[in-house]
């Protein structure tokens, strides 16, 4: 069931999308396809009994969603949410933990998707930008936070930024400036927006905490 | 910087549900075997291509190796326990303060929900030479590039350098040997229990390894004995930006003051030599002194003794200097008139 935009041709698209869902539709379709260039095969592989030996084909809670993915043993996480799942809200800026662009919850907790293998993360319940709004549409408290303030310049950052703080409101919900600053110190913005950003992050903190009130 | 164009290389991946299978897989692979826990370090390396291990065992689905429990009076820290759950946990923040501040110190808030404790005292170093996959001594070669008359060696050595001039980079280290932790490491022979400051090792006597761990061992708790709870800490760490960044050096201290006099005191940096340095000679000629400045000053000017700099990291003699004198003689109130 999980697969089955996969098999659906795009022809099928409605006529009438946005560029985003065209653009993801392309991505889930092409999937296979477009990113194989990515996954080239080697002599590694060994049929391996052991215990601990992993099996490729997996299944991800990703968004409340069970999701079946043929996972290589070196894959990232965000690259199965990206190149397989369709899921491109969650953004690769280094590849390396230094930026936070991947950031994605696992468990509750903010993640570096780009540096966990996806193996990893099997049983575990994966919220990435695209699972935060409720299913009428209506924006997660901190997404509108974003709007309310205005808080990004380019916001390739954004949905990390999201995920880190949406993450850390869960152990702190009413942080000072300070608290918060430190608790998403694991996010680069390199158009330096940073003071808006914290601007937007604290609206959304209070957006949800009204939320959670009533 | 890295573009992605490619996924990591291939290798067999293990995920073994418990301690003996690990080390049963750990037996049957050997030098092939790459031992991943939170995988932080492990993901430069292999991204980069630089090291390629045919085999990674990643230890995240072992139970038994996460967790904080108490024991014999102290506490024992699971090898996989994330350094999150250390910073956060009611005992270390109450009795064992530095390690909690140490462990907070490092990385990025990300990497500590992931990083663990046993991953973070024993990741390899930064040296850029080394880590780039320029052939040096560390890496089976026969030059150090970071000492040459070019070298960029800012964040280098100043003490203990024997042929590699690389630091070790962990700031939970130092705090885990001034609380004289012990390191529990199972090995194909059984299970061995070392003192803090003995897991670590320099060039002169490994130059391709930090620590004691031989391929087939593993690193499986960190105990914390009673002796030091409650203990006055100090723990600093400088480094050019508040977050993710690696220490230009560390410090921590923990005494035991009765009569206005340092009775019992553990002392140890990291980030001046390729293991981190417990500074024996320092407590020896603090003992039974008073924990202020004069003492502190008295203490600094040891603690440098035989420090060598390379052409850009001169600045840590003094820096070390001054993170030893803070350690002990506490950090003086500006005055503001």
């Amino acid at each position: 069931m999980a697969d089955h935009e996969i098999e659906q041709p795009v022809t099928s698209t409605p006529l009438v999308v946005s560029r985003r869902d065209l653009i993801k539709g392309v991505i889930a379709a092409g999937a296979v396809s477009s990113a194989s260039y990515l996954f080239r095969a080697s002599a590694v592989w060994s049929q391996t009994s052991a215990p601990g030996a992993v099996e490729r084909l997996v299944t991800l809670t990703v968004n409340g969603q069970q999701r079946r993915v043929d996972v290589m043993k070196q894959e990232t996480l965000a690259t199965t949410l990206r190149y397989k799942l369709g899921l491109t809200g969650t953004k690769i800026g280094c590849d390396r933990s230094e930026c936070g662009a991947c950031t994605v919850l696992i468990d509750d907790v903010p993640h570096y998707s780009c540096s966990i293998l996806t193996h990893t993360v099997r049983g575990k319940n994966i919220v990435t930008i695209e699972g935060l709004a409720s299913a009428d549409g209506k924006l997660h408290p901190v997404q509108q936070g974003v709007i309310d303030e205005q808080g990004f310049q380019c916001a390739f950052c954004m949905s990390g930024f999201i995920m880190a703080t949406v993450g850390y409101l869960k152990t702190n919900p009413n942080p000072s400036r300070a608290e918060l600053a430190h608790g998403i110190s694991g996010n680069l913005c390199r158009c330096q927006d940073y003071d808006k950003i914290l601007n937007a992050m604290m609206r959304g903190a209070e957006n949800l905490r009204r939320a959670n009130r009533v | 910087m890295a573009v992605i164009h490619d996924v990591m290389p291939a290798f067999e991946l293990f995920q073994p549900p418990t301690v003996d299978d690990a080390v049963r897989l750990l037996g049957q692979y050997r030098e092939d075997a790459w031992v991943m826990a939170g995988g932080l370090d492990t993901f430069d390396w292999l991204k980069d291509r630089i090291k390629r291990p045919k085999v990674v065992v990643d230890l995240s689905q072992v139970r038994e190796l996460s967790g904080i429990r108490e024991a014999n009076g102290g506490l024992e820290i699971g090898a996989t326990t994330t350094l999150t759950e250390v910073v956060r946990h009611p005992v270390i923040r109450g009795k064992y303060g530095i390690l909690s501040t140490g462990a907070e110190a490092a990385a990025s808030p990300q990497i500590r929900n992931q990083g663990t404790i046993g991953g973070n005292v024993s990741q390899d170093t930064r040296c850029w030479y080394y880590r780039a996959g320029w052939p040096c001594y560390r890496a089976g070669g026969n030059t150090c590039f970071a000492d040459t008359p070019t070298a960029i060696n800012r964040e280098h050595a100043i003490l203990g350098a024997d042929r590699c001039v690389a630091v070790n980079p962990s700031d939970s280290a130092p705090a885990l040997i001034a609380l004289d932790a012990k390191f529990v490491i199972r090995t194909p022979k059984g299970e061995r229990v070392v003192d803090a400051e003995d897991y670590f090792i320099g060039p002169g006597t490994d130059i391709t390894r930090m620590n004691i761990l031989r391929p087939g061992d593993l690193l499986t708790a960190i105990r914390l004995p009673a002796d030091w709870a409650g203990a006055k800490f100090y723990f600093e760490k400088v480094r050019d930006r508040n977050v993710w960044d690696f220490p230009l050096m560390n410090v921590a201290s923990a005494m035991v003051i009765t009569g206005g006099k340092i009775e019992r005191i553990r002392l140890a940096v990291n980030a001046a030599a390729a293991r981190p340095l417990r500074l024996a000679a320092v407590e020896d000629a603090v003992r039974g002194k008073e924990p202020n400045a004069a003492t502190g000053e008295i203490a600094g000017r040891l603690a440098v003794q035989g420090a060598r700099p390379l052409r850009f990291n001169a600045y840590k003699i003094p820096l070390m200097r001054n993170l030893v004198k803070r350690a002990i003689g506490g950090v003086e109130q500006a005055a503001w008139a």
